[in-house]
């Protein structure tokens, strides 16, 4: 497929600048864990330990037999962590984040599921006034309607609930549309197929249309886990009482309460990136089949 | 009319659950949005004010102020990372398939990690006497520099820290893109003798432009909203040196508590984003007479 060679000294160039900016864009992310895994001391130094005593140490002592001074430095490491989950409300904070990002997703999952599978394949008056009523409101940006959200959730007496950061994610529209799309290219035979067998409407939905959109599905639901992961604006105002913070907004009151202590505020940071981390390694292909399909048609 | 509605109930049914929702948190708090910037609320009721929330703002010399920092924002930072993602996708697609596995994930690892965790960390690098900036600086005989506490250095921080994450959206679009470019015409190309950064130029860069202008538009609407990071790096500090419409919008109302006055400043915010995205579909039906 490939016929158009690149020379060898092309290929050289090539790979060792996008090295050299692979390696300036890490660098932040790990400076996050290399900070996090300092003791205070260590950290407000100059020239900065680019590589954690507990690292570059370590084996160095295991190998000399020193086992004792090899623990006592990976304990003195894990300690910005240990002060993390006890002196802070880091641990309530990550299951809220994970409690409301879970329930975001199912929820999600399911509205957008039916209403995309009635976009789809059904026919009743109204239907298309109904779905460019919503694709439109797409191209409004959240922080426009931050101020009358605020007295809608106020209105509905949610204010300082998790329900709060919860219910206004199942309004969003990205899923109804992009789900829709790919039910489109399902065929509908098979749903006539059901029809005939004496399958219910539901039971077409459930048991035909959602195997079928498992890819779309799949999509949606990294899609939607991350961001509800790390939005930061709306709860950080729907909420002020730390027992419902959601992770980022703990975050900034950590920040906001331990200015200088920078390994402590690094090990938060770690927490909070860690499963965006893992989860993206885990379902690479499906961010780049999101953000092809949400994106521009080439 | 009446039983077609009622013979196809199951369709309206299947919409229900979503549709409420989208009225509660999506269609009320827009026709709201008109109502909230005529009025002025206080503790005991609201009043009627007419346009004066609009005639403040636009007298109000810390909304241009952040108004102004925020133009300054996206006048660099969307070209930047429009150019850079550009650049990137350009090289990494003549690579093998793993080696475009791996330098994709790595340009996309900082977008997944949220922009809190993102900035958290460049304020420790920006940190003026132990941060690493300021360290590699030195390396090269350059005197340290008050980034983040000095109102000459703090916005051109943040734009330093956009520029430097990785645009990796913008480098996925892009080789999807160039992935869809037929391989015949680099072929036609290299029979009539063009060298590749010709090529590049003369088929890649044209072929892709409906990326390029979807990302160009993508992103300055992003960087018109940006909040996140000047919340979490200098709360908009020092003084009003970073400043931005989002946040001064977000101070207005959940620190003074002038919805109003905030409706008021979310509408001119809206309506050039809405002028921005009109100007994009005249771009993009242009492109498509273009492309024939």
């Amino acid at each position: 497929m490939k016929t158009r060679r690149v020379s060898e000294i092309g290929m050289a160039v090539i790979y060792s600048v996008l090295i050299a900016w692979a390696v300036i864009s890490l660098i932040p992310l790990y400076w996050v864990f290399a900070t996090s895994l300092q003791q205070p001391g260590e950290v407000d130094v100059m020239p900065p330990k680019l590589i954690p005593t507990v690292i570059s140490r370590y084996l160095p002592l295991r190998l000399s037999g020193e086992a004792e001074e090899a623990a006592a430095l990976v304990d003195g490491a894990l300690e910005s962590y240990r002060l993390l989950f006890r002196k802070t409300n880091m641990g309530r904070w990550f299951l809220n984040s994970l409690m409301i990002s879970l329930c975001a997703t199912t929820g999600i999952l399911l509205l957008d599921s039916m209403a995309a599978f009635s976009f789809a394949k059904k026919e009743f008056p109204g239907r298309n006034f109904l779905f460019w009523l919503m694709v439109g409101t797409m191209t409004i940006p959240g922080q426009v309607l931050l101020v009358p959200m605020f007295m809608v959730v106020r209105e509905l007496n949610l204010v300082n609930t998790p329900w709060a950061v919860l219910l206004p994610q199942l309004s969003m529209v990205f899923g109804v549309f992009m789900l829709r799309q790919f039910m489109l290219t399902i065929p509908s035979e098979l749903m006539e197929a059901a029809r005939i067998d004496g399958a219910s409407e539901f039971g077409i939905y459930w048991r035909i249309m959602l195997p079928l959109a498992k890819p779309g599905l799949a999509t949606l639901a990294i899609l939607t886990f991350t961001s509800s992961w790390n939005s930061f604006l709306w709860p950080l105002i729907a909420i002020q009482k730390s027992e419902w913070f959601t992770l980022p907004v703990g975050l900034k009151t950590l920040q906001d309460q331990n200015l200088v202590n920078y390994s402590l505020l690094m090990s938060g940071a770690a927490v909070a990136a860690v499963p965006m981390i893992i989860v993206f390694l885990s379902f690479q292909k499906y961010f780049v089949k999101g953000l092809t399909l949400g994106g521009v048609k080439g | 009319m009446l039983k077609r509605i009622w013979k196809a109930r199951s369709g309206y049914l299947f919409i229900l659950p979503k549709f409420i929702f989208f009225t509660v948190f999506v269609l009320v708090p827009i026709i709201w949005s008109f109502f909230v910037s005529f009025q002025e609320y206080r503790i005991f009721g609201t009043e009627w004010v007419g346009l004066r929330n609009f005639r403040d703002a636009l007298q109000d010399d810390l909304f241009w102020m952040a108004v102004s920092n925020t133009l300054r924002y996206a006048v660099v930072v969307t070209p930047c990372s429009v150019a850079i993602a550009l650049i990137l996708a350009s090289l990494i697609h003549p690579l093998r398939p793993g080696a475009q596995t791996f330098f994709r994930a790595a340009f996309y690892l900082p977008t997944v990690a949220s922009s809190v965790v993102i900035s958290m960390v460049w304020r420790w690098i920006f940190q003026t006497r132990y941060g690493l900036a300021n360290y590699f600086l030195s390396l090269v005989g350059i005197e340290p520099i008050n980034w983040l506490h000095s109102s000459a250095w703090a916005l051109r921080s943040v734009i330093i820290m956009a520029v430097l994450t990785p645009p990796g959206v913008g480098v996925i679009l892009y080789l999807a893109a160039m992935g869809s470019i037929p391989e015949s015409l680099y072929e036609a190309a290299r029979i009539d003798g063009a060298n590749r950064l010709m090529q590049w130029w003369k088929i890649t860069v044209p072929l892709v432009k409906p990326t390029t202008l979807y990302l160009l538009i993508v992103s300055t609407i992003g960087s018109f909203q940006v909040f996140d990071q000047v919340m979490m790096m200098t709360q908009g500090g020092p003084g009003y040196a970073t400043t931005t419409i989002v946040h001064r919008i977000y101070n207005v109302a959940f620190r003074d508590f002038e919805f109003g006055y905030a409706g008021a400043m979310s509408m001119l915010l809206f309506a050039a984003v809405i002028v921005l995205a009109l100007i994009q579909s005249k771009l993009v039906s242009s492109d498509a007479e273009y492309k024939g």
